[in-house]
């Protein structure tokens, strides 16, 4: 009873295309985005996430090809994130066929975007992420950090995360930026902080390594829905297996 | 141009490009339309009935657009589907910013309220409720043709409906209590949940509508 637990698969989208690589080295095409995405649907993602790594803001603007694309055979959430500035551009990814935009270093440097976007467009499309690690020079555990980890803020992620849904966030995508890439699984101490801090959907990311970590990621870290790469990206596990696995350990899945 | 059969009300609410490229791919050669033009609307065979965001908003934008007479005429006349605040609408006053809605079947829109958001477990449920939830049938409609009962369908809102009428209801979901998610009347059909991004079930459900004759 209640709301399944979703499963989330993240896609890197550089350049207008759909990229895996190890730590953001030697990225290789992931296949045509509209084939990986209908995998993804067949195998019973509950979500589709597309990352924007692109480095120059010159190209940009391709996803929204890739977005329209999707749109048209996927018939599931996709949210958008990565170098959304504006209001502009949640706009115009909207209209290319996202369902929410993922709003993460803008956030931190210009809230008014958040707010703006939330109240013009409704809080159902817009998303926060939060970027945080573990610090030992603050009066509180977790810090922000913008620009994929690498800028420090001097803010309680547990605090902004209030401000956020204050401001109109619909949901928090949140990343350990410690556990980024480890494979040990989630920061559930983090994520569970948050989530009981506030009322909306968290999304938990960074770490995921095995099944075990899903379900922690729920059960410890109080998720309403995990976000993971790699695992399925390289075949590891598929989306199914993951359900399956879940729902063995209680979990409500669709 | 001639006659669309399916007509998606266009009120500057939200993203319609969604739902339009859904009936397209459940009826590839369907004459359909995103539009705000009372006169297509009124000549379209079908119509939908979308809406995002806040109910206040939706009212006044679909005013400033003068298109709550097309909505009217068309739930007393042709098969109609509504969507998320497009079902919230019908209803006579909603909770969200106290607002007035269409009054087309008596009852009210509420908030979730946070006193009774606990599961089973006694954990804190989330507002918004976003996610795939079961729907129960509560009676045979040919709008859940091909659709197994408690199907999961995707949910993104804050506010479910609450109709005077018990027997308006055609689906409820437990969320935790059991809501009206889906009500039934005449031509009328409309849904809390987004069929435009339920995956099959939610295809299949605008498939249903495509083909309904009441």
């Amino acid at each position: 009873m209640g709301c399944a637990k979703r499963i989330i698969p993240c896609l890197d989208v550089t350049d207008g295309r759909v990229v895996k690589g190890v730590n953001f080295l030697e990225l290789r095409d992931a296949g045509d985005p509209v084939e990986i995405a209908q995998r993804y649907n067949e195998q019973g993602a509950d979500e589709l996430t597309f990352l924007d790594i692109t480095a120059s803001s010159d190209n940009r603007d391709l996803i929204l090809h890739i977005i329209e694309r999707v749109a048209e055979q996927v018939f599931i959430p996709l949210t958008v994130g990565g170098g959304v500035r504006k209001v502009e551009d949640v706009r115009r990814l909207l209209n290319a066929g996202a369902d929410k935009i993922s709003i993460n270093t803008t956030a931190v440097l210009n809230p008014q975007v958040v707010e703006d976007a939330a109240s013009r467009f409704g809080s159902q499309c817009i998303v926060v992420a939060i970027d945080a690690k573990k610090v030992d020079n603050q009066p509180f555990e977790w810090e922000v950090f913008t620009h994929g980890g690498r800028n420090p803020t001097g803010l309680d992620a547990v605090k902004w995360a209030e401000k956020m849904v204050s401001l109109g966030a619909g949901e928090l995508l949140v990343t350990s930026m410690d556990r980024d890439g480890t494979k040990i699984g989630f920061n559930n101490p983090l994520n569970k902080a948050i989530s009981d801090a506030v009322a909306v959907p968290l999304i938990a990311s960074g770490g995921v390594g095995n099944l075990q970590h899903l379900v922690e990621g729920v059960t410890l870290g109080g998720a309403d829905a995990v976000l993971a790469a790699s695992i399925f990206h390289y075949g590891e596990f598929t989306v199914q297996q993951a359900k399956a696995y879940m729902r063995q350990h209680g979990i409500e899945v669709r | 141009m001639s006659r669309l059969q399916v007509a998606v009300i266009d009120y500057g609410m939200g993203n319609l490009r969604s739902v339009a490229n859904a009936f397209k791919a459940v009826a590839p050669d369907i004459a359909i339309a995103v539009t705000s033009d009372p006169a297509v609307i009124a000549d379209a065979e079908r119509v939908v009935f979308p809406g995002q965001g806040a109910m206040p908003d939706c009212i006044r934008e679909l005013d400033a657009r003068n298109l709550r007479q097309a909505v009217m005429a068309a739930t007393s006349t042709k098969p109609f589907l509504g969507i998320c605040i497009g079902l919230q609408m019908l209803f006579e006053h909603s909770e969200e910013g106290d607002v007035s809605g269409l009054g087309v079947y008596p009852g009210e829109v509420k908030r979730f309220p946070v006193d009774r958001m606990i599961d089973a477990q006694g954990g804190k449920m989330k507002v918004p409720h976003m996610g795939w939830s079961q729907v129960h049938q509560t009676h045979a409609h040919e709008m859940w043709a091909g659709i197994p009962d408690q199907s999961r369908f995707y949910y993104v809102h804050s506010y479910y409906v609450a109709p005077t009428e018990g027997a308006l209801t055609a689906a409820t979901t437990a969320y935790p209590f059991d809501y009206t998610c889906a009500i039934a009347r005449d031509n009328v059909f409309a849904v809390q949940f987004h069929p435009e991004k339920s995956a099959e079930a939610g295809l299949q459900l605008l498939r249903n509508f495509v083909n309904w004759k009441p």
